[in-house]
């Protein structure tokens, strides 16, 4: 009885080591393929193939890239300013929101909450939303058009709103509203502090989005200088001519420009500050998520 | 995860509520003024984005001219529809769409409770710790990073799969031209992406399972095993079944930025890859046909509004409290 009772717990052990070491190594191969390939001779990979190792270090990928920097910094620009901007405005849009639609005295919270849990039920699909965008509203080639459409997400202001009525009791408001404080001085003063960790989570997921977009600027825009670096990335990998464009600008080339390599090198510069990030920020996620699961 | 109550809350006293009905929306508007202006930027973002776009559906039943707009375009009835399963796409992109769905929601739960049990098993902190951060990795990347590993990993010159069937003598394969090997490819990278992502919802669940039914398990000699047979599992039924309901009521909408970050235009892998979401971006950037695009979008929307409503309706069934209105 004893005994197998062990097995038993060793048995699990093992299979648990097993499978969470197999899955983790499986979740790193890729990454591991694209740095290495960023980091081979660019003859090596036309002649050997990609690999899990340089087998002939090279950097001459990021050098392709930063002889002529401008374009790749423009897109980390124009990246970087709809995160910015997109991650600041939308973090206040949603817990304004979240702080009214929890306030027990606002009549009408029901109500505009499925006003706007509905769009997530039906909607009108991708190509009236595009006519709106780009006939009525006239947003081609703004910057607009990459910051608005991902700013308020219904899952964010629902997880939001139960997030703080979880965090903020009740009788906090309440006494507040004795002292004679203005609802959004309640909303700056008190609720925002109290749920700084669910404004974490919902800061990260508005700058994954941000950063990791490429869709809009298909989209939306035309003009290469306000592609999103992620869309960047994506014409360098899918044309050579983004590349030739790259290296030479203006000028035709001479037909021996590292492209597999220069390819991976943009992958890599395109992901770096995600990976860069991530070790610390991925906690406050995780946390937030827990939350929202068991919460929401 | 995402549950919403409707209706007011049901303590309110009758004359209360008469004095509500006395002062309406306007008296409200009044009082709570500084609380509405604070919701009224999100109300007018919903207005024009979501609820302006439903109005649109119309466009589905036109045909669509640019420059006419909305009600200058002239109505065709259902002759959109029509001609999209005339060229039998929409059976075709239905099936797909459906079917890798499928097998997301089969396998990637699969996996995911599978993960959340065994971290759950694992005593030693710092390889828990280290093996969840990787795992998590994936999903903070974008897709087309996802699109450069595919290439580094299956282009036929220098594609790291063909370098090791050339180590071992083997025949190079054109896997960017063979259709049967794409459902298998595209379903690894979905569940590489979510496995994390999922693994953690579960994993809330499992962690704050009651101690004390373990315990008298352990008491009654159950394996490890066992006590997650028959004590894990059935305590995780409940999160399972809603997130697979919700999962079966989105069966329409596909992962457009997984399926054309991988795919894109290689028109030799449509039949095998092509989904509702892939073709309706094509048909309106590409192949630039309004008509194809607006009605299958409109049968997507459609038809997944009907599906998210059947799902909801079995869900209050089930525990009304997990009811999405």
């Amino acid at each position: 009885m004893g005994s197998s009772a062990l097995s038993a717990r060793s048995s699990i052990k093992w299979t648990a080591y097993i499978f969470i070491t197999v899955a983790s190594i499986l979740c790193l191969v890729p990454f591991l393929l694209v740095l290495s390939g960023s980091l081979t001779a660019n003859d090596s990979i036309v002649s050997e193939g990609y690999n899990l190792l340089p087998g002939d270090w090279s950097l001459e990928g990021y050098r392709t890239i930063f002889h002529n920097p401008d374009k790749v910094l423009r897109a980390y620009g124009v990246t970087g300013l709809t995160t910015l901007t997109g991650t600041l405005l939308g973090m206040f849009m949603i817990t304004m929101t979240g702080y009214v639609l929890q306030r027990k005295d606002f009549k009408y919270r029901n109500a505009v909450s499925f006003f706007i849990y509905f769009t997530t039920l039906f909607g009108g699909g991708l190509v009236p939303w595009y006519i709106l965008v780009t006939k009525y509203l006239r947003l081609t080639d703004s910057l607009w058009a990459l910051i608005l459409p991902g700013l308020l997400s219904p899952f964010l202001i629902i997880l939001m709103r139960s997030f703080m009525s979880s965090m903020i009791p009740d009788e906090v408001i309440e006494s507040a509203k004795i002292d004679g404080a203005g609802d959004f001085l309640i909303y700056w003063r008190i609720t925002l502090p109290i749920s700084l960790p669910g404004l974490a989570t919902i800061g990260l997921f508005l700058t994954l989005h941000y950063w990791n977009d490429w869709y809009l600027s298909s989209l939306f825009i035309n003009n290469p200088d306000k592609y999103q670096l992620q869309y960047y990335l994506y014409n360098v990998i899918n044309n050579a001519k983004a590349i030739q464009d790259l290296a030479i600008s203006g000028v035709t080339l001479n037909a021996n420009l590292p492209m597999e390599t220069t390819k991976m090198a943009m992958s890599i510069i395109a992901v770096g500050p995600i990976l860069f990030l991530y070790p610390f920020v991925q906690r406050y996620f995780v946390k937030g998520l827990t939350i929202g699961a068991v919460k929401g | 995860m995402e549950t919403i109550s409707a209706g007011a809350a049901g303590t309110q006293t009758k004359e209360i509520r008469t004095r509500h009905r006395r002062k309406g929306l306007l008296y409200d508007l009044r009082k709570n003024r500084i609380m509405w202006l604070m919701v009224f930027p999100v109300l007018v973002y919903f207005l024009i984005n979501s609820y302006l776009p439903m109005v649109g559906v119309y466009f589905a039943f036109t045909k669509f001219d640019f420059n006419s707009g909305l009600f200058g375009s002239p109505f065709v009835g259902f002759e959109n529809f029509r001609m999209l399963i005339k060229l039998g796409a929409l059976e075709k992109i239905t099936i797909n769409t459906v079917a890798y769905n499928l097998v997301f929601i089969g396998l990637g739960n699969a996996f995911a409770v599978t993960a959340a049990i065994l971290l759950n098993e694992i005593a030693g902190k710092f390889f828990k710790r280290i093996t969840q951060t990787v795992m998590f990795l994936p999903y903070f990347v974008s897709f087309v990073l996802l699109g450069s590993m595919a290439y580094s990993f299956f282009n036929y010159d220098s594609g790291f799969v063909n370098t090791v069937l050339q180590w071992f003598g083997m025949e190079r394969q054109d896997i960017y031209n063979t259709p049967a090997y794409w459902p298998f490819i595209i379903t690894f990278f979905y569940i590489w992406k979510n496995l994390g992502y999922s693994t953690i919802i579960y994993l809330a669940t499992v962690v704050n399972i009651n101690q004390d039914y373990y315990e008298a398990a352990e008491l009654d000699g159950a394996s490890a095993w066992q006590k997650i047979w028959s004590i894990t599992l059935p305590l995780l039924k409940p999160t399972f079944i809603i997130l697979l309901l919700f999962a079966v009521g989105h069966i329409m909408k596909g992962q457009f930025d997984l399926f054309y970050q991988l795919v894109g235009a290689n028109g030799m892998l449509f039949n095998a890859t092509d989904i509702i979401d892939t073709y309706v971006y094509r048909s309106l950037k590409v192949t630039f046909d309004m008509g194809l695009a607006n009605a299958a979008g409109l049968y997507q929307s459609f038809f997944g509004f009907v599906l998210i409503m059947i799902v909801n309706f079995i869900i209050k069934k089930i525990n009304r409290d997990y009811a999405l209105f």
